[in-house]
């Protein structure tokens, strides 16, 4: 994995595409419909956002789960810093929202279904790092820390993805009575620039972590030099 | 490279189309857009400032990229 996180080749492929998506975001013809005018462009940057946070807290799930297999430190780097980037991103994909949804849904914050699971999700993650944070010992914090972060991402899947849902009244798409995000707000147009958008994030959002990874790493490589 | 070439291409080839789709609820003229910066050519302001902000990220992921793989290999010795 390792080996993997220093190649040059996905980087230059993350440039491309995220310049493609803002060229294409801002540039390309979009459909025109009523509350949203051009606001329906921030598909290409809210929406991937939580794309990449749940592809980032499932690779940091798991390496929690290797760590606990394996008992070896750079799993948890793994875990953590993942964790971390997710966290960013799961902030900035709220953010995001409710800079659109100030403008389009009349309020910043509505007691919507997702956004309030939103916020309870990002609440159980900083918990995660309130919790490392507690702990000394590295091996007891790789440890309880790992089996937090599995049930802290089992929280996502119904929290985000299936109460929204099977509530009465939401204001997303695809949620509460709301037919599907590819129904009304997506054409063939928008999902041009929509798929790449949600690639380019992502690897985005693995750059960062790995880079936090690495130096970790380093880091540990360094005290045991130290030391020997 | 040639590859990457390729899929841009083929990104790109995607737009060709006969009919514009249109959908429920479209119409085109009434919905307020930013026409008028499209236009006036400003909407290549937004680009351009949008594609600073991320171009200054960027090559500061990659200052940091540079300086871990530097400190990786001072530790292979």
């Amino acid at each position: 994995m390792e080996k993997l996180l220093k190649k040059r080749w996905w980087k230059i492929v993350t440039v491309v595409l995220l310049v493609y998506t803002i060229l294409g975001g801002f540039l390309f013809d979009v459909p025109r419909l009523h509350i949203l005018n051009e606001g329906i462009r921030n598909t290409h940057f809210h929406v991937p956002m939580w794309f990449a946070m749940i592809t980032v807290m499932l690779v940091s799930v798991i390496y929690s789960i290797r760590y606990l297999l394996s008992n070896e430190m750079k799993h948890d780097f793994y875990a953590v810093e993942f964790a971390n980037a997710g966290i960013l991103f799961g902030i900035l994909g709220l953010v995001t929202g409710m800079i659109w949804a100030n403008y389009t849904w009349g309020a910043a914050w509505s007691g919507d279904a997702k956004q309030n699971n939103t916020a309870i999700a990002l609440l159980i993650y900083l918990a995660y790092l309130v919790l490392r944070n507690s702990l000394n010992d590295q091996g007891r914090r790789a440890r309880i820390s790992a089996i937090y972060n599995i049930f802290a991402f089992a929280a996502l899947i119904p929290l985000l993805y299936i109460l929204p849902r099977m509530t009465g009244s939401s204001l997303h798409p695809g949620s509460g009575g709301n037919s599907t995000f590819g129904d009304i707000d997506l054409d063939n147009r928008l999902r041009m620039v929509f798929y790449p958008a949600i690639l380019g994030w992502t690897l985005l959002g693995i750059w960062l972590a790995s880079l936090r990874v690495r130096l970790r790493l380093v880091e540990h490589r360094k005290e045991e030099l130290d030391l020997q | 490279m040639k590859k990457l070439i390729l899929i841009l291409l083929i990104f790109l080839s995607l737009n060709l189309q006969a009919q514009e789709p249109t959908l429920p609820g479209a119409e085109n003229t009434k919905v307020e857009m930013a026409d008028t910066m499209r236009q006036e050519g400003k909407i290549y302001v937004v680009v351009a400032v949008v594609v600073a902000i991320l171009s200054g990220l960027l090559i500061y992921t990659v200052v940091i990229d540079r300086k871990v793989a530097r400190l990786e290999k001072k530790l292979e010795e």
